[in-house]
């Protein structure tokens, strides 16, 4: 089996953090991101060694950390096995991953450690069951994941440039097909320059997210409400800085607002969202609608309503919308005189959290019943990050290939060879849909070509 | 009245490329075989192009002939032009393609079957197939004969219930106005096998004193010819006849366009699903309406004839609309029309319905092959008519029975592909389906095959040795090019120069020197001291075996991991629905394929990575609790 690493310790923040490497190559791919203090190399350890020493990526420190070697079968997962703890934190940790990952390992999917220690008989059948409702449920959150992302300006440019990867493959395949059409063959020029930006892209795409202050993980939280009850407000608190401008104009908010925040101990992915209400301002009007979706995509709603004013028609079709999702009703601007109709709210929702936005005052209240309704439930903390992981894996398996195929087009290796590397490429970025290369490449030849006798 | 008639091991349904070849295997395996045939004189008849190989399709034709099979023999006995195509864009996409003459093709394909022994040949329509408790058990002919066989291979190529269009005329017909059979499709049915239609097409054949080739472009084959077979002796052959390309210009267009409705594509008359590679003019132009012209080709049908094919102009229009299309190109002004273009429809079976064996998972003893399974060409007939042959033979004899994966063949590309993704229009083989194309080539499929052939039996001991000589032929020069170290020298440095690669100074390995795109093996002669002459066959592979070395390994690497997938094996009575953890759409698909690996379901589409890994666990569950 191949090597694979992943961040074996949960993704917050920590006093350490524990990537873990397995597989056949698991020591070597440790060698060349770990360098010991007292010079022992990994694939010259004992099982159940440890050394101290620098976490290396590109000839930098990245950390000082320790490494653990385990040799198969006495492993986890039955494979040779190298951990590294670093220091906690999640920025730390995925530059390590990355360093891991450069060296030649893969990302691990959900899961990944489990199955493979089941599949070397370290686990019981029982055990077993639980791997697969792990990958199942990461296969479907991917998939869900993927889709609610769709809007998403990294679902589009991943998906532009598998097109544009499906475009040039469909062209040299016909042109090698159809030898009898009149065809013109790419010139090596046009071909090197499209394949350079598509990797230019790729490769912005893949730094983003490495770069990104903190990865989106956390349960995705929509912030709704209609307009001026305080939506913002209360993020900005829970952020602990102004990201939403907030004014007494109704509608400031146009458009959907995302953040994560650490409240309490658990990890947010806060949207506010442009208050619901009918308008005739089309960018608001745009927001509107999109809030709307945000709440069939959230894991967790928080619905707040103004203490100060009675329920409007907004407010009970806000009720409404929200009723039977994982909803905390919050009832804000205490500091004012409560006009509020609180039952009408509780009945539908549950007993509500009162607040004041402005002095904080409730907050803690929040804090510990957000905590509470998450783990209440079995959500899946790591959902929504087992997607990126895998657009990110995908990603930079395209990268590796591209990075093959540039060199061996300028030498001029014949194109046979290149469509190989380049169907690698492809492969990589239509695993998320399911897709195979060969159809899709087969089908874009019969529909942008005249071919056939 | 029925009657019984002499019994077989195995029948065979249909005498074209498919039939043929799995006759001639099962007779050569020693299985007593009656061939039925609708007529005697369409035995690998070419109702279409007169040509064999081309893009894919010449691989398969050499993986035939590798494996034992006729076709490739044939071809070379039989060409009248031959051509590499795609020289120049790397070795993994050469193909050779030839003119045949179409009627000799036909006269030698059925002396070799009337001289090879165990092998009946039948005039007769078979109407019937008999089946009980879910095995084979024999058939019955339209005049009521009654055969018994062990197992029965169902080659019916267009010709079932077969249904010919021009124009607005349509009638029962197989191609070449052949009886079309139409009772077998019912029996089918009743069987449980999955029918469809499928629609396909052949251009007008024309006098050639009606074309005016002084305007046509000429294209000429090879000087340099290179046999389809591994056993032809590549001196001696040559070329006899020249293709001809002619355009379609705006006024042939304006016609078709302007005749449209008389289409029985486009008046809803047409219900099967035609090719998207092959499409009529009809559909080119109206699909592609921004191109000004298309090309077309113009071939002989043979030696001893004036036909000519017009390979681009597959149409089904009228009978005059045709005349008048074909007359506003330049070069045929005044053509004259033999036989009309026409669209055929027929019966065949959806592919998904059998194993990688060609065996129908619903009836034992019962194969599929050629186009009654979907596909569309001689070539991809041929490739599974052998192979359709061979396991008939073998489930008779009870032994294990012949699946080539991915990774060995074309062969087993195109058949993983039909029992695997099964196909919505007629699939024709490419290039570009093979994810293994750089080791998949034309020039090694002995290499690949030929031990598989000597083991099944189809090949004669003393080509086995021919063949094991050649690769240790082989081994040896890549070895020692391997080893040799050339001396910089000023010819040497001014032939590396010339074709703009960097000149040497120290002594360098000949390997290293091969391994620059721009230089060849050949080009090394005068440097290379030790090197003794060699067959040409031998210098190709060393050049190619050194030039794709790194590619060859990386791929090697994949099919390794794909072999491995392939082993875990999946029940096929297995129920998807009741495995926890895969999703639904995968369910449906896997339900529907019912894959017999791990490998084969990771192919289906749909079918995401992460239901891979649930199958994986599941089946490691099942083999714990198993042991």
């Amino acid at each position: 089996m191949s090597t694979v690493a992943a961040i074996s310790t949960p993704l917050a923040q920590g006093g350490i953090a524990v990537i873990r490497i397995s597989g056949e190559n698991a020591l070597t791919v440790a060698d060349k991101i770990f360098k010991s203090v007292s010079g022992k190399v990994a694939t010259e350890m004992k099982g159940y060694t440890s050394a101290y020493g620098k976490i290396m990526s590109d000839g930098e420190e990245i950390d000082d950390g320790v490494l653990s070697v385990f040799r198969a079968p006495k492993s986890y997962t039955g494979e040779d096995v190298a951990e590294i703890s670093c220091h906690g934190g999640v920025f730390v940790a995925k530059k390590v991953l990355s360093a891991a990952v450069s060296s030649g390992a893969e990302l691990a999917e959900a899961g990944e450690f489990t199955k493979r220690a089941f599949l070397n008989g370290k686990l019981t059948l029982t055990e077993a069951e639980s791997v697969i409702d792990i990958i199942s449920a990461s296969g479907e959150q991917a998939r869900k994941a993927a889709h609610s992302a769709k809007e998403g300006a990294l679902y589009k440019k991943i998906s532009g440039v598998t097109k544009r990867l499906v475009g040039i493959l469909g062209e040299l395949a016909a042109w090698v097909d159809y030898p009898e059409e009149d065809i013109d063959a790419l010139e090596p020029q046009v071909l090197s320059d499209t394949l350079s930006s598509i990797y230019d892209e790729l490769s912005a795409l893949s730094k983003t997210y490495d770069s990104g202050r903190i990865i989106r993980n956390g349960a995705d939280t929509a912030i709704v409400g209609r307009a001026n009850v305080g939506k913002s407000t209360l993020m900005n608190y829970l952020l602990g800085y102004e990201r939403s401008i907030v004014t007494d104009i109704e509608g400031t908010t146009r458009d959907i607002v995302e953040e994560t925040a650490l409240v309490g101990d658990t990890l947010l992915r806060l949207s506010d969202t442009a208050g619901i209400r009918q308008t005739d301002d089309v960018v608001e009007s745009i927001g509107v609608e999109r809030s709307i979706k945000k709440l069939d995509e959230a894991d967790l709603i928080l619905a707040i309503f103004d203490s100060s004013e009675p329920l409007t028609d907004e407010d009970l079709s806000i009720i409404e919308k929200v009723s039977g999702k994982r909803t905390i009703a919050i009832i804000n601007k205490c500091e004012k005189d409560r006009k509020i109709d609180i039952e009408k709210v509780e009945n539908v929702l549950g007993e509500p959290v009162f607040i004041s936005a402005k002095t904080g005052e409730g907050i803690k209240d929040l804090e510990r019943r957000i905590s509470e309704v998450l783990s209440l439930t079995t959500l899946d903390l790591s959902a929504g990050l087992i997607a990126n992981e895998r657009q990110k894996r995908c990603i930079d398996k395209a990268l590796l290939s591209l990075n093959e195929a540039l060199p061996a087009l300028s030498i001029g290796e014949t194109l046979d060879a290149l469509t190989v590397i380049l169907d690698e490429a492809l492969s990589a970025l239509l695993e998320l849909s399911g897709e195979k290369v060969t159809d899709a490449v087969v089908d874009e030849v019969f529909s942008h070509f005249c071919v056939g006798k | 009245m029925n009657y019984e008639m002499e019994n077989y091991d195995i029948a065979v349904v249909g005498a074209g490329h498919a039939g043929v070849e799995a006759a001639l295997a099962a007779a050569r395996l020693g299985c007593k075989i009656a061939l039925f045939t609708i007529s005697l004189d369409t035995i690998a008849n070419m109702p279409c192009n007169p040509s064999i190989g081309g893009t894919a399709k010449g691989h398969l034709v050499r993986e035939v002939d590798a494996l034992g099979g006729e076709m490739g023999r044939a071809a070379d006995a039989c060409f009248i032009q031959s051509r590499m195509l795609n020289a120049g864009k790397g070795p993994a996409v050469h193909s050779l393609r030839v003119q045949a003459d179409r009627v000799k093709y036909h006269t030698y394909m059925k002396s070799v079957c009337e001289k090879t022994p165990l092998l009946d040949i039948k005039q007769a329509e078979v109407a019937e197939i008999l089946a009980e408790d879910g095995s084979v058990t024999g058939l019955v002919t339209k005049l009521g004969a009654v055969y018994k066989v062990k197992a029965i291979v169902l080659a019916t190529g267009t010709y079932l219930r077969g249904l010919i269009h021009i124009g607005e005329s349509s009638y029962q017909s197989g191609a070449d106005n052949v009886v079309a059979p139409m009772l077998l499709t019912d029996s089918l049915k009743a069987l449980g096998l999955p029918m469809r239609r499928f629609k396909t097409g052949t251009p007008a054949r024309v006098h050639k004193r009606s074309i005016n080739f002084d305007l046509l472009e000429k294209q000429d084959g090879d000087e340099d010819i290179q046999p389809f077979s591994f056993e032809t002796d590549r001196e001696g052959l040559h070329n006899q006849v020249s293709c001809y390309i002619a355009y379609t210009n705006e006024e042939t267009h304006r016609v078709i366009r302007e005749n449209l409705h008389r289409s029985p594509l486009y008046s809803g008359k047409i219900e099967g699903v035609g090719p998207r590679y092959c499409p009529s003019i009809e559909d080119k132009i109206v699909r592609f309406s921004e191109k000004p012209r298309h090309q077309l080709f113009i071939e002989p049908m043979g030696l001893d004839t004036d036909e000519y094919y017009l390979q681009g102009m597959s149409s089904s229009l009228p009978e005059d609309v045709q005349l008048k299309f074909l007359r506003t190109i330049k070069g045929l002004e005044n053509v004259e029309i033999m036989r009309p273009a026409y669209a055929i429809e027929y019966d065949c079976v959806d592919p998904v319905a059998m194993r990688a064996t060609l065996e129908m998972k619903c009836v034992k003893g019962l194969f599929g092959a050629g186009q009654f399974n979907g596909t569309s060409g001689y070539e991809e007939a041929a490739a599974q008519g052998l192979i359709a042959g061979i396991n008939a033979a073998k489930s008779v004899k009870n032994e294990e029975m012949l699946v080539l994966d991915r990774a060995s063949s074309y062969i087993g590309t195109l058949i993983d592909d039909l029992v695997t993704k099964g196909c919505s229009d007629p699939y024709r083989m490419m290039t570009s389906r093979s994810e293994y194309r750089l080791i998949l080539r034309q020039d090694n499929a002995d290499e690949r095959l030929t031990k598989i052939g000597y083991k099944v039996g189809l090949i004669s001991k003393e080509r086995y040795e021919d063949f094991l000589k050649k690769e240790e032929m082989i081994a040896t020069e890549l070895q020692r090019v391997k080893k040799t170290t050339i001396r910089p020298s000023e010819k040497l440095n001014e032939l590396l120069v010339s074709r703009g690669t960097s000149p040497i100074t120290t002594g360098v390995r000949l390997c290293d020197l091969i391994r620059r795109p721009q230089m060849f093996y050949a080009d090394f002669a005068t440097f290379d001291e030790g090197r003794e002459e060699l067959p040409y066959e031998i210098k190709e592979q060393v050049e190619l075996k050194i030039k794709y070395d790194g590619y060859i390994a990386k791929q090697n690497e994949q099919i390794e991991q794909m072999r491995k997938l392939e082993k875990k094996e999946l029940p096929e009575d297995l129920d998807y629905s009741k495995i926890r953890g895969l999703r639904l759409e995968a369910i449906e698909k896997l339900n529907r394929v019912k894959p017999l690996s791990v490998a084969q379901a990771g192919r289906i589409s749909g079918v995401s990575p992460a239901d891979i890994s649930v199958l994986l666990v599941w089946l490691g569950g099942k083999n714990r609790n198993e042991s």
